[in-house]
């Protein structure tokens, strides 16, 4: 049902410009009026008339039109009058007056160019203050940490073992499948590239130094980080957007001790023991590829795995996961903690945790790389 | 079916599991009153509103609104009747990623064809009704207020020049000097446009201020009336809500009024 528009009528007697609109003047037809409205032009008439007496409807934005309309035309120096308006329409024009001047203020506009200038710096800005936070948040961590530390039985043990099952033992099966399927596909890209060579044995060597040393430990904090890290970051998030955590401050207890040192322990403990779990299955899936692929038994893929990898090969891997595991968590709990308000800032800092804590292990795991070299393993 | 009734509820039953909320409860909303609707918390009010604008489906009845029967609407009907109510909830619902003045915009761009020029101007408009500053416009909700918040909440309702406005405890959760302003802002708005009122409240400083009837959800049936007269049913609920402390209260100094 489209609704009849209104009609405007332009007359002039004498000295008088006279407009007479009829029909419904509504949010629903203003829209095809508004630009013949604001074109209108009395010429030199020297007094103006809006005639409503043949109005049936008006709502708020038909009375703006009108009023809008009036207002423009005693500016012009042509000073107008509305008639025929029903009681109750003439009041809604009139209460239209309070609104006079009140345009909504433009929202700040930049050049493109400068736009974009000004962005970099307000992120860079943003970035620099994120990192000083997060430095001093580690500080608290640690302080909070080394008093736990001395007084063991604070720690909720509960809340431990709870996250131990949820981020440790529960991300076991996807930790599986993931770090089996890397090396598969590890096993047969090196077949394909060394077989060029004839040197299809050392298939086997690649897999397992990179798995031990890289893959294993990167791959399953990359996941962890993606699923306990954005789920410590949205739980802890939502308890701030219920006061749950101003709630603990004003009954005494520490949200760090309470919310941030359980799951930093127990990620701490938990993605060595993950680790180990992915370098194990990863050797496996690479040792069905070179089954599969390149007719290497089990027997010949352990003898010569036993001999490309030195225990360092593994421990190099394995060191690496407390201190990726104590980043997750404190990227994680610390976004969590900035949540501030809406829901909706619950959903910016999730994303936000986990970009951030992916980002730190990559930097982390190169740093890990150069020390490495460094002292020789 | 009466022209000046513009809500017509007849014979509702609403029913989650096993716990029955309304149990064939009729109800009439006039053009033009201020409705409260009032009952002990968990007495299915807020159901109620919900089912009529269509947020909750009924297990049996009929609603007619504005002559339209609820249920047997398509798609396109639907969107005309919203096109002719407006609902403000509880903490305004607005949608936070956009400032008041897009906010207030949704429904038009929505519903209508106006330009963004016209709409900018009936969005100051909105917000100036609302009593809210000038720069409240180009805020986002999460700076906001609770009160403000509810009057941008307010605004975006009103933004079609709705025929009904369905209001969701307009007053909870503001501090009473607030919350009277709030309903002067309600009663001079539904004097001004014209607007038939269907408010469900627990405040009964609202109740008398502004509503023309109420209706009391007990028993999961409605007792419609207005204040006087619900006053002096015997019904033991009632008689607690409006003669208990906080009851007397407002009845009193009501009283004294008339």
């Amino acid at each position: 049902m489209a609704p009849d528009p209104a009609a405007l009528k332009e007359t002039r007697t004498g000295d008088e410009w006279v407009l007479t609109i009829s029909g419904r003047l509504d949010v629903s037809t203003v829209g095809a009026l508004d630009s013949s409205v604001r074109a209108f032009d009395p010429g030199d008439a020297r007094r103006g008339r809006i005639d409503l007496s043949e109005i049936e409807r008006l709502d708020t934005a038909g009375a703006w039109l009108v009023h809008r309309l009036s207002q423009r035309l005693d500016g012009q120096g042509v000073p107008t009058e509305i008639s025929g308006a029903k009681p109750v329409h003439a009041a809604l024009i009139k209460r239209m007056g309070r609104s006079e001047g009140r345009e909504l203020p433009p929202p700040p506009k930049y050049h493109p160019l400068s736009g974009m200038l000004v962005q970099m710096g307000e992120q860079t800005i943003e970035r620099g203050r994120d990192a000083r936070a997060l430095t001093a948040f580690f500080g608290l961590v640690t302080i909070t940490l080394g008093r736990t530390l001395i007084n063991p039985w604070r720690l909720r043990g509960t809340s431990l073992v709870y996250h131990m099952q949820q981020a440790g033992l529960n991300a076991i099966p996807i930790t599986a499948l993931l770090s089996v399927l890397i090396g598969v596909v590890l096993a047969f890209q090196g077949a394909f590239q060394l077989r060029k060579f004839g040197a299809e044995i050392f298939t086997v060597n690649m897999i397992g130094i990179s798995v031990l040393r890289e893959i294993g430990v990167l791959m399953t904090s990359i996941i962890i980080a993606g699923r306990s890290g954005s789920a410590f970051t949205a739980q802890i998030g939502t308890m701030k957007v219920n006061q749950e955590v101003d709630a603990m401050y004003t009954l005494g207890l520490d949200p760090i001790e309470v919310l941030v040192l359980p799951r930093l322990f127990a990620l701490m403990l938990t993605l060595p023991l993950l680790v180990f779990f992915a370098d194990l299955t990863g050797l496996v899936g690479g040792g069905i590829m070179c089954l599969v692929a390149l007719d290497i038994t089990p027997t010949q893929y352990l003898n010569q795995l036993h001999a490309a990898v030195v225990p360092w090969t593994f421990w190099t891997g394995i060191i690496k996961a407390p201190v990726f595991a104590f980043v997750i968590a404190m990227v994680a709990c610390y976004e969590g903690l900035q949540v501030t308000g809406s829901a909706e800032s619950v959903g910016r800092l999730t994303t936000k945790s986990v970009v951030e804590s992916i980002f730190l292990l990559i930097v982390l795991d190169a740093m890990f790389s150069i020390l490495f070299s460094h002292i020789g393993i | 079916m009466d022209n000046d009734c513009v809500i017509q509820i007849r014979d509702l039953t609403n029913q989650f599991g096993k716990a029955i909320i309304h149990d064939h409860l009729d109800l009439d909303v006039r053009r033009g009153e201020v409705i409260g609707v009032v009952g002990a918390s968990g007495a299915g009010k807020s159901v109620l509103l919900r089912t009529v604008i269509g947020l909750n489906h009924h297990v049996s009845g009929s609603i007619e609104v504005l002559g339209k029967d609820t249920s047997r609407l398509n798609e396109a009907g639907w969107r005309q009747l919203q096109e002719r109510w407006g609902v403000l909830f509880q903490d305004g619902a607005l949608f936070s990623s956009l400032t008041v003045a897009q906010n207030i915009q949704v429904p038009m761009k929505e519903h209508t064809d106006l330009s963004q020029r016209l709409m900018d101007e009936l969005a100051a408009v909105k917000v100036e009704m609302v009593g809210l500053a000038p720069d409240a416009g180009a805020k986002f909700p999460s700076e906001l207020s609770g009160g403000m918040r509810k009057r941008a909440g307010l605004a975006r309702s009103l933004a079609l020049d709705p025929e009904i406005l369905f209001l969701d405890e307009p007053t909870a959760g503001l501090d009473p000097i607030s919350a009277a302003a709030f309903d002067g802002l309600i009663r001079d708005l539904q004097r001004s446009l014209n607007l038939t009122v269907f408010m469900v409240t627990h405040d009964l400083d609202s109740l008398a201020a502004i509503c023309d009837r109420i209706a009391c959800l007990v028993e999961k049936r409605v007792k419609v009336g207005t204040m006087e007269e619900l006053m002096r049913d015997n019904h033991p609920w009632l008689q607690e809500y409006f003669h208990g402390p906080r009851g007397r209260a407002v009845t009193d100094r009501s009283g004294d009024g008339r």
